[in-house]
C-alpha cells in the first residue's frame, strides 16, 4: 500500500466467500429444477457443459438433475409424465415442459440483493444509465417483492464535488493517464503523481482508483475522497503486464512480514483503534482495556494517531517509537507556552 | 436431503399449477407418488412440503372452487407464479453482472445468484453477458463493488426489516464495556461509509434510535409477529443515520497552521490567511469540541489552536495525557 494508503479496513477480515461446497438442502435443489427447465426451454437447445457451468454445478450433477425431473411422474386422475426431455450427444432439448417454462418468481430476498447493490453501484457517478434502466426493469419485474429492498440503503462517501469518479470512469473507458496530487493523512503530505488506471473500487463505503503508480512503480490504491486534484492526460495508460489486481474478496491492505510490528495500550476510549485497523492480534487486558498488535510499512501515522488518543492509549513497543511520540507530544505542547 | 422429497415437491407444483381449480389435499395425495399410507404420516408430510414451498416463495394459494366445497384446497396461479417477462440489453446484462458479486456474506451473495439464474432462465441475460463470480476468464469491468456484512447482527435485522418484526438485542454503547438490553421497532439498515447501521423506534427509550451493528453482542430475537411494526410515513434512515453520525458543524474555531502543512484542516476551512512568519491562520467549522480536539492533535506541532478556548485546553489536555 506503500505512499497512498496506511493498513486500513478491519471489516474485511475474517469474510468467507460464498462457499462452493455445500450441503443441497431438497428445497434448493427443487429452486435449481425450477430454473434449469425454463434456462433450456428459453434456449430450445444447450449444451451440458455450458448448462452446468451456468448452475455452478459439475456435468453429472447436472444429468442427476435432468433425469430427477424427467422421471416427475402423475398418477391421478391419469397417469402421465409432464416433462419430457434428451440429452443426447451433450445437447439439452426439453420437448415439453408443461406449466414450468417460465421460472418463479424472484423472491423478496433475491430482489432486494440485486436491487441493494444495484443502487448502490447507481451512486457511483458516472455513466448511469444502464445502472437506472436494469434497476427499472428489476423492479417492474419483481413486483411486490422489490418492496423490502427500500429498507436497506447504502450509502458511500462522496468522492469530492468535483467530479473525481466520473473523471476516473472516463479515464479506465478512454485508456488514458492521470495527474493525481493527493492527500496522504498518514504523513499529512500533499503527493504529486502519475497513474495509470485499472480499476474503479467500492469497499468499505469508500470509492477508491485502483491503478499502476508511475512514482513508486507498483500497484496503488487511492481514495478518491482523497484525492485534491485531477487532471485526465493526453497520454494512453500503460498498465505493465505484472501488474495484479488487489484481491478485493480478502482485504485491501494486507499488511506483509516486513512491516514494523507495533503493540499498543488501548483504554476504553480508544478500543475502536482495534476495530477500525487490521490488527494481528488483541487481547483483552480488563476493565475494557486492550493490547492491539498491528504491522505497518510507515510508522508516521501511528506517531500521529498516539497523539490523537492522548492518555487512552500507550505505545508499549518498539520502544523507540514510543519515545518519538513524546518527543511529538512536548514539541506541540511548546507551542502552547 | 432425498431425491424422492424433490421429486415430489416438484411434482405437486407442477400438478397445482396445471390445476384451474383449487385440489384437497387428498386430490394432491391421490395424484402425487411418494405420501404414505397412514393418514397422520401423510399430515405431517403435508403440512411440511407445504412450508417448504412457501420458503421458496412459491404462491401456495388457499381456498375453494366451489363456495359449497366443504374442505379447503390449493392451487398456484400462474401469473402469482411465473417471472414477468424481462429482457436485459448487453450493457445492462454487465452492470446486473456487477450487482450480483456485491454482496460478500454467503446468504445475501446467494440470494443475488438465485435471482442472476431466474433471470438467466427467463432468457433475460445470456449466459455469456453474466459471468459467474469464479470466472476468472471474464474480462475485468472498469468497477468492483463490494459490501461486507460481517456483522452477525445483519441477517436476523435484514429479516426483521423484511417482515416488520420488533426485536430485542443487547448493545454496548461507544466506550462502555457493560451492554444493555433494547427492544427496537425496526425501520430500515443502513450502509454508511463502510459501517451498518440499523434506525427505528427504540421501545426501551420510547425514541427514534440508531444502532451500530458491532455494537451488538449476542443475538438478535424477534420480538413480535410479521407485519407489526409501522414504518411512519416519511421516515429516512439515511437521514437518522446521517444526523446521528455527523452532527452539524456550527462551531468556528481558529488555528494557526504551519505553511505547507495541515492539509487535511485545510481542505475543509472556511477561510485560510497566509501569514509571513510561516503560519498560516485558517478558520474552520466543527460540530463537537472533544471530537475535533482528537482530531487536530493527530497535527502534532503543525498547528495550534487559537480559540475558542475550551477548544484550546481540550488539544493540549490530550498532548499533556501523552506525556503522562
Amino acid at each position: 500500500m506503500g505512499g497512498a494508503e496506511p493498513p486500513k479496513p478491519g471489516g474485511l477480515r475474517g469474510v468467507v466467500p460464498p462457499g462452493k461446497q455445500r450441503m443441497v438442502t431438497s428445497a434448493e435443489r427443487l429452486r435449481r429444477l425450477l430454473a434449469l427447465v425454463p434456462y433450456v426451454v428459453s434456449r430450445k437447445v444447450v449444451g451440458l457443459a455450458e448448462t452446468a457451468a451456468a448452475f455452478g454445478v459439475t456435468e453429472r450433477e447436472l444429468v442427476d438433475d435432468l433425469n430427477l425431473v424427467w422421471c416427475v411422474e402423475l398418477k391421478a386422475p391419469d397417469p402421465y409424465c409432464p416433462i419430457d426431455l434428451s440429452y443426447e450427444g451433450g445437447e439439452i432439448v426439453v420437448s415439453q415442459a408443461e406449466s414450468i417454462t417460465r421460472p418463479l418468481r424472484l423472491a423478496a430476498d433475491e430482489a432486494s440483493a440485486l436491487l441493494v447493490a444495484l443502487r448502490m453501484l447507481a451512486e457511483v457517478p458516472g455513466d448511469g444509465s444502464a445502472v437506472a434502466r436494469v434497476i427499472a426493469k428489476i423492479e417492474a419485474a419483481a413486483g411486490a417483492a422489490a418492496a423490502a429492498s427500500a429498507q436497506v440503503t447504502i450509502q458511500i462517501d462522496p468522492p469530492n464535488g468535483h467530479g473525481v469518479a466520473a473523471q476516473v470512469r472516463a479515464a479506465l473507458a478512454d485508456g488514458r493517464r492521470v495527474h493525481l496530487r493527493y492527500y496522504v493523512p498518514g504523513r499529512d503530505e500533499a503527493t504529486e503523481r502519475d497513474v495509470d488506471p485499472m480499476r474503479l473500487l467500492v469497499v468499505e463505503g469508500h470509492t477508491y482508483l485502483e491503478g499502476w503508480c508511475r512514482r513508486a512503480e507498483g500497484v496503488r490504491l487511492f481514495r478518491l475522497d482523497r484525492v485534491l486534484d485531477m487532471a485526465v492526460l493526453d497520454v494512453p495508460a500503460r498498465v505493465p503486464a505484472e501488474a495484479e489486481y488487489v484481491d478485493v474478496d480478502h482485504g485491501l491492505f494486507r499488511p506483509s512480514e516486513s512491516d514494523e510490528r507495533v503493540e499498543l495500550e488501548l483504554s476504553a476510549p480508544a478500543r475502536w483503534v482495534a476495530e477500525y485497523w487490521p490488527c494481528e492480534s488483541v487481547a483483552e487486558l480488563g476493565e475494557g482495556r486492550l493490547r492491539a498488535v498491528l504491522r505497518t510499512p510507515d510508522t508516521r501515522w501511528v506517531r500521529r494517531l498516539a497523539l490523537r488518543l492522548g492518555e487512552d492509549a500507550r505505545v508499549v513497543s518498539p520502544p523507540a517509537l514510543a519515545e518519538t511520540i513524546r518527543a511529538d507530544a512536548a514539541a506541540a505542547l511548546a507551542l502552547y507556552d | 436431503m432425498s431425491k424422492r422429497r424433490t421429486e415430489r415437491l416438484l411434482s405437486i407444483v407442477v400438478l397445482l399449477l396445471s390445476s384451474r381449480r383449487y385440489l384437497t389435499a387428498e386430490e394432491i395425495r391421490a395424484a402425487v407418488y411418494g405420501y404414505p399410507d397412514q393418514d397422520d404420516a401423510f399430515k405431517r408430510m403435508f403440512e411440511r412440503d407445504k412450508e417448504e414451498l412457501r420458503d421458496l416463495a412459491i404462491p401456495l394459494e388457499t381456498g375453494r372452487s366451489n363456495p359449497l366445497d366443504e374442505e379447503i384446497g390449493y392451487r398456484i396461479r400462474r401469473q402469482d407464479y411465473e417471472l414477468p417477462e424481462i429482457r436485459l440489453e448487453a450493457d445492462e446484462a454487465a452492470v446486473l453482472g456487477i450487482a450480483a458479486r456485491v454482496w460478500q456474506s454467503a446468504e445475501l451473495a446467494a440470494a443475488a445468484a438465485g435471482a442472476l439464474l431466474k433471470l438467466k432462465a427467463a432468457g433475460a441475460v445470456g449466459a455469456d453477458e453474466a459471468p459467474d463470480a469464479d470466472d476468472d476468464q471474464r474480462p475485468r469491468p472498469g468497477i468492483e463493488p463490494r459490501l461486507t456484512t460481517a456483522e452477525p447482527a445483519f441477517g436476523p435485522l435484514w429479516e426483521a426489516v423484511r417482515d416488520r418484526r420488533p426485536v430485542t438485542f443487547s448493545h454496548k454503547a461507544p466506550g462502555r464495556t457493560d451492554s444493555a438490553t433494547r427492544e427496537l421497532e425496526p425501520w430500515g439498515v443502513v450502509n454508511w461509509h463502510g459501517r451498518w447501521y440499523v434506525a427505528g423506534h427504540d421501545r426501551t427509550r420510547n425514541a427514534t434510535r440508531v444502532f451500530r451493528l458491532s455494537r451488538i453482542d449476542g443475538p438478535v430475537k424477534m420480538s413480535g409477529p410479521p407485519g407489526s411494526v409501522t414504518v411512519p410515513a416519511g421516515a429516512d434512515v439515511r437521514e437518522l443515520v446521517k444526523d446521528w453520525d455527523a452532527p452539524p458543524r456550527d462551531h468556528e474555531a481558529v488555528l494557526n497552521v504551519r505553511a505547507g502543512a495541515g492539509h487535511g484542516v485545510r481542505r475543509y476551512a472556511k477561510a485560510v490567511t497566509p501569514g509571513d512568519d510561516g503560519w498560516d491562520r485558517v478558520t474552520v467549522q466543527f460540530a463537537d469540541v472533544s471530537w475535533y480536539a482528537d482530531y487536530l492533535a493527530w497535527f502534532g506541532a503543525d498547528l495550534v489552536v487559537v480559540g475558542p478556548p475550551d477548544l484550546r485546553e481540550a488539544v493540549i489536555s490530550r498532548l499533556k495525557g501523552v506525556l503522562a
